[in-house]
């Protein structure tokens, strides 16, 4: 017993019991996750009587106090007595799963599914299962949604007569009085509909199923669609015509958007689900009317869905069903009214490349990715641009390199810094793909220009921009190129630009290597010491500090170190403060 | 349901309650801004100008006095709204409760309120019982010797007096560029719908930093500005239907299922102007205060300056039924111009089985018309009958050249005190009147 321990073992658990009823949530909220350290030291016996029937009523506190308790318990089976007696945790979790807040029962219910598989069978049909029935029939709808989460995890362990109870219930729920309930029930269809017997797979859950999908609010409907998958997978082939298809034929039409956004949403899923020969007959169709849908977030839905709906077509006859099928539609979405639309099929067109191949991207796809590359919406230029790779593997980006480089710089002057941004980031991977030659010829000139950007986040950008394309292109390839421009900007009347200089050379010192570092940086670093700016002043001294690695001994101590201690007696006080810290990190006091 | 489904025709009504002080200096802090039943009619709640939202609860029936049905008692009292200043704008924000809503029932009660620019989500659940039982202290607070405490004590929960809570669960923030006049929860008791004067919202209950706009009737250029939105409310039972009306006198009928922004109305419910009426007042006048849908879902009633219509949801070219609240006021409009009486808003509401439907006038009288008989009666809201179950005369105001004998002529009639909000019990013959800062209840004389 923990009381034969004397005070000092007993008293921070006395405090830890005592704030579990403290004013102060914070306190409250700690004791409970300290919960099983109270029922360590009490002992299984007293937590059964004691402390679980104190929690059981706790149920006023607030939320986040709530869902600590609902998830501690989830746990508590050891702290309980072990499995044996396990089912002395339902009851708080009962309440738990009756509170309004979603959160809480949400959690509840997640702990009460994990207890149960703790539960002998003996004891899921004595205490779980009632429990189960009594959420099921209470009388606020907080409960009957909560037992729907319930149905899937006892249903494979009772008798039969207990299971047809269990199925008797759900359908009860599918046609609950309020749609909160029915989608909890609709949500739950899938995961029931995997522990059934095919036998009620096919009598019960088809019949829940074609009546929640045409429940009168669309938001129990669109709930159908995600069930829709499930089911259809459990099925046999030859069921799913007559018993899912009218059902997913009429969710793909329904009136409602919302629904028919739903289906497109999980359209990829769809096709797995009920196979090559309905998807050749049914979904394309179906995926063609999406792609045309009077409603754009229906249309952007679908688009985002056409290279992976094209990836999963039956082989066989991919290319004819894309090119006769899809590919139309395709092409209007490319000048659809919405802008979304557009962008979202800006970032998967691309992808159709790798599927129809060279002759055909050149001769249908190239036509479009031009077309997308001069759209007005910066936010489609860029999909495009950051997909260039899938292109590349298929036809070389040479194709469409005449195109892409008014796109590009017209993103890199874009009046939105965001967009600038955007372009910068993809400019290594750019680089990458169109060689150095044409980089230096046409892109290094955007590359420089961002270095005096009045957006200090894209000066920022464009120094880490730098950095990338010289850990590509080489150090020898920097010194040509880039290393004198940068050192230019140390004469910019301009003090901005003369701490990018230092950015700069902060970042590409590295990837520079010793000796362009020692031989033309550090000369332009030191010279700047004396600029009049105390800004550019303790730059100079953070440069140092970063760049003294990357020198040699001898320019360390010949060099960098007098500079430092002039630095360190500077009037301004960063500027002495960075000096300093220069010199201690570098070893050179 | 007889006496709901006898209409006013055979209904008497008589005083119940006064709630509020007496005293006829009123604090702006203590005016009813709005006054809302729950679902079951067990809960009122009211909110008033200094942001204060009170929620009674009728007492169970007494079986000693059957006449008399349970009164209504204050059940909870809370502060939603604080008043607050948007630095950004220099502007400050009232604290004042525009629209009070009730979630569906469930074992705690939940309610939306909104001023102008913030809708909050309250609780409002009841406690009876407390833990005791403190390890290191009495349960007064003193310290126990720490010698004496040799083992560990779980706290019990003891039964207490009931004690009511009302704690913010969500709060719905900078959605709203103008002021929201509207509020209405969606019966998917999922969505909830905002409307501010140029815009609605749509938002999750769940849901508070995104919500999605529906509608947006702003012009690019503001000075093409002709109408803005007045009232918006969703469909009792069609989750995809809800309608906003408009300054200019127009309701719009929108289906959330056609697209994701409803710009564009599915119906338009719209009178002609009659030419023979036509003033400079015409489009002031015309402007609807207030647009419910009846419980069944058929009908929506509009109220307008000096008149309720009925419009059936099928017919969108005239209202099927009109309704002269005060009729008598038309030819006084250019003084209730000049003191701003003609911008008041008057709500309107149906009673439980849509048979009667109510809204208020000035003068502290308030209208009923019965659409099945065909009747409508003027009722007062006053101090001087509010002995407990004395049966409300009906008001007269004469409008020919002779006063009758118990008529008030239109001159006499005092313009301060208005009746702008009513609520009706949504089973029973009991009515909640706001008076400028006294709640009235009213109910059916049983005999």
């Amino acid at each position: 017993m923990a009381g034969a321990d004397g005070d000092d073992s007993l008293y921070p658990i006395a405090v830890l019991i005592d704030e579990l009823r403290n004013e102060d949530v914070q306190l409250r909220l700690n004791s409970i996750k300290k919960l099983s350290t109270i029922a360590l030291a009490l002992g299984v016996e007293r937590t059964r009587t004691e402390l679980l029937p104190f929690l059981t009523d706790t149920i006023y506190d607030e939320d986040e106090v709530l869902l600590a308790l609902a998830e501690q318990l989830g746990n508590f089976t050891m702290l309980v007595g072990g499995p044996e007696f396990v089912h002395c945790l339902l009851p708080p979790l009962e309440s738990l799963a009756t509170v309004e807040e979603t959160v809480v029962r949400d959690k509840a219910v997640e702990s009460l599914r994990k207890i149960s598989q703790e539960h002998s069978p003996v004891d899921l049909e004595v205490h779980f299962e009632p429990l189960v029935k009594r959420l099921a029939s209470g009388d606020w709808f907080t409960s009957r949604t909560s037992a729907c989460g319930l149905f899937s995890v006892c249903y494979p362990r009772v008798s039969s007569t207990v299971k047809a109870e269990i199925r008797q219930h759900f359908r009860t729920l599918c046609s609950d009085d309020t749609p909160m309930v029915r989608r909890a029930a609709a949500s739950k269809l899938g995961e029931f509909a995997k522990v059934l017997e095919l036998d009620y797979v096919k009598s019960d859950i088809i019949s829940l199923f074609t009546a929640l999908a045409s429940d009168e609010q669309d938001s129990v409907r669109l709930l159908a669609v995600e069930a829709c998958v499930s089911i259809a997978t459990l099925l046999p082939q030859e069921d799913l015509e007559s018993l899912v298809m009218p059902t997913l034929r009429q969710a793909a039409e329904d009136k409602s958007w919302r629904v028919r956004y739903m289906v497109a949403d999980k359209f990829s899923e769809l096709q797995k689900a009920v196979g090559p020969e309905i998807t050749k007959n049914d979904l394309v169709p179906a995926f063609q009317n999406l792609l045309k849908d009077c409603e754009a977030e229906v249309r952007a839905a679908a688009a985002n869905k056409v290279k992976e709906f094209c990836e999963n077509l039956p082989e066989d006859n991919r290319e004819q069903i894309i090119m006769t099928h899809i590919l139309p539609c395709v092409k209007e979405l490319v000048s659809d009214t919405n802008q979304h639309v557009k962008s979202a099929l800006a970032s998967v067109i691309m992808g159709l490349s790798t599927i129809l191949g060279k002759d055909n991207t050149i001769e249908h796809l190239l036509p479009l990715f031009l077309a997308q590359l001069k759209d007005e919406c910066p936010e489609v230029r860029l999909n495009i641009i950051s997909n260039l790779d899938c292109v590349n593997e298929v036809i070389g980006i040479r194709q469409l390199s005449q195109s892409l480089l008014p796109a590009i710089v017209e993103l890199a002057e874009d009046a939105k810094w965001r967009v600038r941004l955007a372009i910068i980031e993809y400019m290594p991977l750019l680089a990458g793909q169109l060689g150095v030659e044409f980089f230096d010829e046409k892109l290094n000139t955007l590359c420089m220009a961002w270095l005096i950007d009045h957006v200090y986040a894209i000066r920022e950008a464009a120094t880490c921009n730098l950095m990338k394309l010289v850990e590509k292109f080489g150090a020898e390839w920097a010194q040509n190129t880039i290393v004198p421009k940068v050192l230019g900007m140390a004469n910019d009347p301009n003090y901005l630009h003369r701490m990018t200089t230092l950015f700069c050379i902060n970042a590409l010192s590295e990837a520079c290597g010793q000796d362009i570092t020692t031989k033309q940086m550090l000369p332009v670093v030191l010279k700047m010491s004396n600029d009049q700016v105390a800004n550019v002043r303790f730059n100079v001294a953070k440069s140092l500090q970063k760049i003294g690695p990357v020198l040699d001994s001898n320019a360390l101590q010949t060099e960098v170190k007098p500079v430092l201690e002039k630095l360190a007696t500077d009037t301004d006080m960063d500027v002495k403060y960075f000096a300093q810290e220069a010199i201690s990190v570098l070893v050179l006091a | 349901m007889a006496g709901a489904g006898g209409g006013t025709s055979d209904v008497q009504w008589c005083f119940s309650q006064v709630k509020g002080a007496i005293d006829d200096d009123v604090a702006e802090a203590d005016i009813i801004s709005t006054v809302e039943f729950n679902h079951s009619g067990e809960l009122l709640a009211t909110g008033d100008k200094g942001g204060r939202v009170v929620i009674f609860q009728q007492e169970p029936e007494s079986k000693n006095q059957p006449q008399c049905r349970g009164e209504y008692n204050v059940y909870s009292t809370f502060q939603s709204h604080e008043p607050e200043f948007d630095y950004l704008k220099s502007l400050e924000i009232e604290e004042k409760i525009n629209k009070i809503r009730w979630l569906p029932q469930n074992a705690a009660q939940f309610l939306l309120s909104t001023n102008d620019k913030t809708i909050k989500l309250w609780k409002i659940s009841e406690r009876d019982k407390r833990p005791e039982g403190y390890n290191l202290k009495e349960e007064d607070g003193r310290y126990r010797d720490l010698n004496t405490v040799t083992t560990l004590r779980v706290p019990i929960f003891k039964p207490m007096d009931l004690m009511v809570e009302a704690s913010p669960r969500r709060v719905f923030a900078n959605a709203h560029t103008y002021h929201i006049n509207s509020i209405s929860v969606n019966s998917d008791c999922e969505t909830y719908l905002s409307a501010d004067d140029l815009r609605i919202n749509l938002w999750n209950l769940d849901i508070t930093d995104r919500s999605f706009n529906i509608v947006d009737i702003k012009p690019a250029n503001m000075e093409e500005l002709t109408e803005v939105i007045t009232a918006a409310e969703f469909h009792p039972n069609q989750c995809n239907t809800f309608v906003y009306s408009s300054s200019k006198g127009t309701i719009r009928l929108c289906d959330m299922r056609a697209s994701a922004l409803c710009d564009k109305h599915a119906k338009q419910f719209e009178e002609p102007e009659d030419p023979n009426n036509r003033s400079f007042f015409s489009e002031i006048i015309s402007s609807i205060s207030d647009v419910k849908f009846s419980h069944s879902g058929r009908y929506m009633m509009t109220r307008d300056y000096l008149s309720v219509k009925i419009w059936d949801l099928n017919m969108e070219s005239r209202p099927v039924e009109t309704y002269q609240v005060h009729e008598y006021l038309r030819s006084k409009l250019c003084s209730l111009y000049e003191n701003d009486c003609i911008f008041d808003k008057f709500e309107c509401c149906w009673n439980g089985n849509d048979s009667v439907v109510m809204t208020g006038s000035y003068n502290n009288f308030f209208r009923m018309f019965d659409r099945v008989y065909r009747q409508d009666v003027t009722l007062e809201a006053s101090r001087e009958n509010s002995k407990p179950r004395s049966v409300l005369k009906p008001r007269k105001v004469s409008t020919g050249g002779k006063r009758k004998k118990d008529e008030i002529s239109v001159d006499s009639l005092d313009f301060n005190k208005k009746i702008l909000h009513t609520a009706w019990h949504p089973l029973d013959n009991i009515i909640a009147v706001a008076t400028t800062n006294n709640l009235y209840i009213f109910q059916e004389k049983l005999n």
